[in-house]
C-alpha cells in the first residue's frame, strides 16, 4: 500500500492549490453584485425560462452504450496482460467474446442508434 | 537478555522509520518538483499557443507585456485574480464553487505515475523518476482521468445557463465515447508489454519505439486524446460561435482560469502518456533522460497546437460517427492484428 501514499500527497497538493486559487481569489476581487450581473447569460437579453429543461434522450442512449463497452473493456485489460501466456486459447475466447459485442454492435449500427439526425 | 533483544527491537524499528522518513522525504520533494514543472509548462504553454498560433497565421501575438509578450501569461493571471468573482443567482452554489476544483484536481494527479526518467544516484540513495510505480499505472490512469468529466459536467450543470448545460451534456457525451477508443487504443501496448505498470511499458522500449510496431494504435490514442481534452478540431463543447463558451459561460475570475489550467494539464498529460506508451518514454541516445521526456513531450504539445491552427470544427454528428463508426471497430481490429501477430511469431 505504501506505492499508494505519495498520490495521498500529491492529492492533498492538488487540493491545496484549487483551494488557494478560488479563496484568493474570492478573497482579493471586489464584488458588486447587481440584478443583471447575477441573472444567467443569455446573450444581453433577458432569461427565458429556467435551464432545467429536457434533453435530446440520445445524450443517454450514448451513455448507455459507453457502459456496454466500458465493460468490454475492462474486460480486455487482465486478457491483455495475461495474454502472451494465455496464447492461442486466449486469442479464439478473445475473438468468441468480441464477436458476440461485434454482433450486438453491428445491430445497434442497423437500428440506427449511433445516428444523429 | 531480555533488554538488549528489546535493544535491537527498538534499533531495527528506528532504522525502519528512518528509511520511511527518507523516502517520505525524496517523494515530497520530487511531488513538489513535479507539480511546480507541470504549473510552468501550463503558463509557458498558454504564452507558446497564442504566440505558435498567431505566427502560423502570420500575426504576431501578444507583444506588449516583456519581451515578444512573454510575461503575458503572468499579467493575464494576475489581472484574474483581482476579478469580480460571480456566482449566479439562480446557481446550485456548492457544485458552482466545486466543479472548478473537480476538474483540475483529477488532471494533476495522473502525473503521479508517469516515468519521466531513470533511476538516479542522489546523495546515496537511488532515486527513481517517477513520484510512484504503481503496479496498476494504466487502470490509475484511465480512472483518475475520467473523472475530470464530473467537472465540466458539474459546471454545465450548476450554472443554471442553457448554454452551459448544452455545453456540459455535449462535452460528456463527446468524452465518454472518446474514452472508450482511448482504452482500447492502448490494450496493443499492455498486450506485447505484458504489464500495466508505467515504468515496465518504457522499459520495454529500449530498443524500439511502441509506434513503429502499433501506428495504428497510436494514430487511435492520438485522435481521441485531442478529443478527450476538448481541442480543435472536437472542441465542439466551447463552440464559441454556437454556445458561447460552453460550460464555463457564467465562471469568471480566478474559477474561469481553473478551467483553463485544467484543460492545459489535461493536454500535458495526454502527452505525456502518448510519450510513455507510444514514443520510447524517456528513452533516447546522448542526452540525459529527463531532457528527452521533455523534448518528447514538447513534441507533442506543439503537435496540439499545430492541429488547432490547421483543421476546421467538426460539427457534432459527425464528431460522434467519427468515433463510433471508425475509431471504435478500428481500434477492435488493431487489437486484433496485434493478437494475431503474437499468437503466429508464438
Amino acid at each position: 500500500m505504501i506505492h499508494y501514499l505519495p498520490i495521498l500527497i500529491l492529492f492533498i497538493v492538488a487540493v491545496g492549490f484549487a483551494v488557494t486559487n478560488i479563496g484568493l481569489s474570492a478573497i482579493l476581487g471586489r464584488r458588486k453584485p447587481t440584478a443583471e450581473k447575477l441573472s444567467p447569460y443569455e446573450c444581453g437579453i433577458n432569461p427565458v425560462g429556467s435551464a432545467r429543461e429536457r434533453f435530446s434522450v440520445k445524450f443517454y442512449l450514448i451513455a448507455m452504450l459507453f457502459v456496454i463497452f466500458d465493460i468490454e473493456v475492462v474486460f480486455l485489460y487482465p486478457w491483455a496482460v495475461a495474454f502472451k501466456s494465455l496464447s492461442l486459447f486466449g486469442f479464439i475466447e478473445m475473438l468468441i467474446f468480441l464477436g458476440i459485442l461485434l454482433i450486438c454492435y453491428f445491430y445497434i449500427w442497423k437500428r440506427g442508434g449511433l445516428e444523429w439526425d | 537478555m531480555l533488554r538488549s533483544k528489546n535493544a535491537a527491537d527498538w534499533g531495527n524499528v528506528s532504522e525502519m522509520n528512518k528509511e520511511f522518513l527518507v523516502y517520505l522525504v525524496i517523494v515530497c520533494v520530487k511531488i513538489l518538483l513535479v507539480f511546480g514543472v507541470v504549473q510552468l509548462m501550463v503558463i509557458s504553454m498558454i504564452w507558446l499557443e497564442r504566440k505558435i498560433m498567431a505566427h502560423m497565421q502570420v500575426r504576431l501575438g501578444p507583444m506588449r507585456v516583456g519581451p515578444h509578450g512573454l510575461l503575458q501569461p503572468i499579467a493575464d493571471g494576475i489581472k484574474l485574480l483581482f476579478k469580480e468573482d460571480i456566482i449566479p443567482e439562480k446557481a446550485s452554489k456548492l457544485l458552482f464553487v466545486l466543479a472548478p476544483a473537480m476538474a483540475m484536481v483529477p488532471a494533476m494527479l495522473t502525473f503521479a505515475v508517469i516515468p519521466f526518467g531513470d533511476a538516479v544516484k542522489i546523495l546515496g540513495y537511488k532515486v527513481d523518476l517517477v513520484i510512484t510505480d504503481v503496479n496498476i499505472g494504466f487502470l490509475y490512469i484511465f480512472g483518475v482521468s475520467s473523472l475530470g468529466i464530473y467537472g465540466i459536467v458539474m459546471a454545465g450543470w450548476a450554472s443554471n445557463n442553457k448554454y452551459s448545460l448544452l455545453g456540459g451534456i455535449r462535452s460528456s457525451a463527446q468524452m465518454i465515447s472518446y474514452e472508450l477508443t482511448l482504452g482500447l487504443s492502448l490494450i496493443g501496448v499492455v498486450m506485447m508489454t505484458e504489464s500495466l505498470s508505467l515504468v515496465d511499458v518504457v522499459n520495454a522500449q529500449a530498443k524500439l519505439w511502441n509506434i513503429i510496431l502499433q501506428p495504428i494504435g497510436f494514430f487511435i490514442y492520438f485522435t481521441s486524446a485531442i478529443a478527450e481534452v476538448n481541442r480543435c478540431p472536437f472542441d465542439l463543447p466551447e463552440a464559441e460561435s454556437e454556445l458561447v463558451a460552453g460550460y464555463h459561460t457564467e465562471y469568471s475570475s480566478m474559477k474561469f482560469a481553473m478551467f483553463f489550467m485544467a484543460e492545459y494539464a489535461n493536454m500535458i498529460t495526454v502527452s505525456a502518456i502518448a510519450v510513455t506508451f507510444f514514443l520510447g518514454g524517456w528513452q533516447g541516445p546522448f542526452l540525459p533522460p529527463v531532457v528527452w521526456f521533455l523534448l518528447k513531450l514538447s513534441g507533442c504539445l506543439f503537435f496540439f497546437i499545430w492541429i488547432r491552427s490547421t483543421f476546421p470544427r467538426l460539427r457534432y454528428d459527425q464528431l460522434m460517427h467519427f468515433g463510433w463508426k471508425f475509431l471504435l471497430p478500428l481500434s477492435l481490429f488493431n487489437i486484433l492484428i496485434t493478437g494475431l501477430v503474437i499468437v503466429i511469431k508464438g
